[in-house]
């Protein structure tokens, strides 16, 4: 029986899926009218926060001094940066930051098959085994080098 | 009319009141989880919280927002004075417009206008939320490299992997929600559960998404970035007066964000919960009511943050990108693959439910097998752990080192059978006493 769900999956996997129903697109006027009001909100938000972060030198009081305006250290001196804003980071972060694009671009893959799943079938079962698996390589080989550790 | 095409229909004005009432959404939600949050977690840690500014403290949120803009606005020295001052703003803004596509109801009709209380009903609904939670991160990370100060940079760097590590688990736990409703689209998701919700259909998404949105939110028990142990205040240590309200509010909001839309995938959005939907043949779903449902079931999610905070201590950071990593990651994979791999096969006509059942019971064996087989060095790694790890000649103890009883109680409680009170009669001194020894 394993066989014959083995052999239709590659049947399936060898022939261009002919039964595949074309995804409607979505039903409107006109795709970035629809838009318009998340640009509106969008203005609305912007011009709250950046009345805000006015609104408190011209409210607030002003006395500064010197040890008022350095920055912060636990009351001591505070140790010189190499750079504005700060020297290097720790590799690990950036290593981080480089898993997060490999995984949300295959998230991001994910989602149109996710909507399609019902009429791609088992050719797009397959498919995902396959791109899932890819993925899963480059995954088990950061895992295996210690890549997700952090001590 | 669909969903969609009533929203299109929708006059200029009415979608300024919408955009003005969803920017108030946010600002009145934070000042009723500060007074909401400080009073629950009072109660669990048996004290008063806060009860002086108005009847039971309520006015509490209120003082402090009147406050903040009140205070001075402290610039360090060595900040990038442009991105210290872009930081908060960008850091707010995206969480204002995730609430455009959350839909917090159904059909009505708003001064004689059909429409649906949302802003937009897009057909990408659910990636907007997703990019709007991701483009936060810019700011955080802007707002520690900007102040020039160690502790913010530190912050600012956890607060960024850890952001982006759950954000990961978070999308992929919306898959199985995508594959059930066929739709990204927030409306069509709400619509999907009509015949029930998600929250038990898809146990494990449910719960993936649960613990990644308290790490996506920065919030106890995964608040490393704010650790005040550690890091003072986390990236926003140089942040004083409105900047940092604005901080504050984008951390709230982002809770209320990411509750509504937890509510919007797995709880049924507005729907009204069981019982209460069969009164009156459906009546309570109608109209302004959802509201009410949607408001209870994020107010529920609210208190689950609090929960949290007032039960669990803070994870250790290795740990917490580990659960991030190692264990939410490849669950939801896994997942996902089984929930495709079931719809798949039971669409097909010629494959029965028995076969789907011994084919996974065969793909389950031979798992376990290959599982098995894979040599088991978690334990020994474990152990490297408690060795010692000090190095350069500093005096370690043996690990196998038996630690002698202190000699002195030892004494005592050998010689504690022997002992009896001391029976001294009033005004007569006995052998031991000071004065006896001074002769």
């Amino acid at each position: 029986m394993v066989s014959t769900l083995w052999s239709n999956a590659v049947a399936l996997a060898q022939q261009p899926p002919s039964p595949v129903q074309p995804i409607q697109p979505p039903s409107g006027p006109s795709e970035l009218g629809s838009y318009l009001p998340i640009v509106i909100l969008f203005v609305l938000a912007a011009a709250f926060a950046i009345f805000s972060v006015l609104l408190g030198p011209m409210v607030g009081p002003q006395r500064k001094n010197r040890a008022k305006t350095e920055a912060y250290e636990c009351g001591i001196e505070p140790s010189p940066q190499p750079v504005i804003g700060g020297g290097r980071v720790p590799v690990a972060y950036y290593l981080t930051a480089m898993l997060f694009i490999l995984f949300d671009i295959e998230m991001v893959f994910l989602y149109p098959f996710a909507v399609s799943a019902d009429a791609l079938g088992l050719f797009g079962l397959v498919e995902i085994f396959l791109f899932i698996a890819t993925v899963g390589f480059a995954y088990a080989y950061v895992w295996r080098r210690g890549g997700l550790d952090w001590n | 009319m669909t969903r969609a095409e009533l929203l299109a229909d929708d006059p200029l004005w009415l979608i300024l009141i919408k955009a003005v009432v969803l920017l108030l959404i946010g600002p009145l939600m934070t000042m009723f989880m500060v007074i909401f949050e400080r009073k629950v977690v009072a109660w669990m840690q048996h004290r008063p919280g806060p009860n002086r500014v108005g009847p039971w403290g309520l006015l509490q949120s209120i003082a402090d927002a009147i406050k903040l803009p009140f205070k001075e606005q402290i610039i360090p020295t060595t900040a990038d004075r442009k991105v210290y001052f872009l930081a908060p703003i960008v850091s707010v803004i995206p969480s204002f417009l995730a609430f455009s596509v959350i839909p917090f109801g159904p059909q009505v009709s708003i001064f004689g206008e059909q429409t649906v209380l949302q802003l937009v009903d897009l057909p990408v609904g659910a990636l907007v939320i997703l990019a709007c939670s991701s483009l936060g991160v810019y700011g955080i990370v802007l707002a520690g490299w900007a102040s020039g100060s160690a502790y913010p940079l530190l912050g600012g760097l956890r607060s960024a992997a850890q952001v982006i590590s759950y954000e990961i688990a978070m999308g992929l736990s919306i898959v199985g929600v995508i594959l059930y409703s066929h739709s990204l689209s927030t409306g069509d998701i709400v619509d999907a559960q009509r015949d029930g919700w998600y929250f038990y259909l898809l146990i494990p998404s449910f719960v993936i998404y649960l613990i990644s949105m308290v790490g996506e939110t920065n919030r106890a028990p995964f608040d490393l970035p704010e650790a005040e142990s550690e890091l003072v205040g986390g990236f926003h240590t140089e942040y004083s007066s409105m900047k940092f309200a604005m901080f504050f509010l984008a951390e709230y909001t982002n809770m209320v964000i990411v509750s509504m839309f937890a509510t919007t995938l797995f709880l049924g959005g507005y729907m009204a919960p069981w019982p209460i939907s069969l009164i009156g043949d459906n009546y309570l779903n109608t109209g302004w009511w959802p509201v009410l449902w949607f408001m209870g079931k994020t107010m529920l999610l609210l208190f689950v943050f609090v929960w949290l905070r007032g039960t669990l201590p803070r994870m250790r950071y290795d740990q917490f990108m580990r659960l991030g990593w190692k264990v939410l990651v490849p669950v939801s994979l896994v997942w996902i693959v089984v929930i495709a791999g079931i719809r798949a096969f039971r669409n097909e006509p010629n494959i029965s439910t028995s076969q789907i059942l011994v084919f996974g019971g065969v793909a389950l064996l031979v798992l376990i097998a290959v599982a098995m087989l894979i040599p088991d060095k978690r334990a020994r790694a474990e152990d490297e752990y408690l060795v010692p790890v000090t190095g350069g000649g500093h005096p370690v103890p043996p690990l196998d080192l038996e630690v002698p009883k202190p000699p002195k109680r030892r004494s005592l409680s050998e010689a504690k059978v022997a002992r009896k009170p001391a029976a001294v009669p009033a005004g007569q001194s006995t052998s031991d006493t000071p004065d006896k020894e001074s002769e």
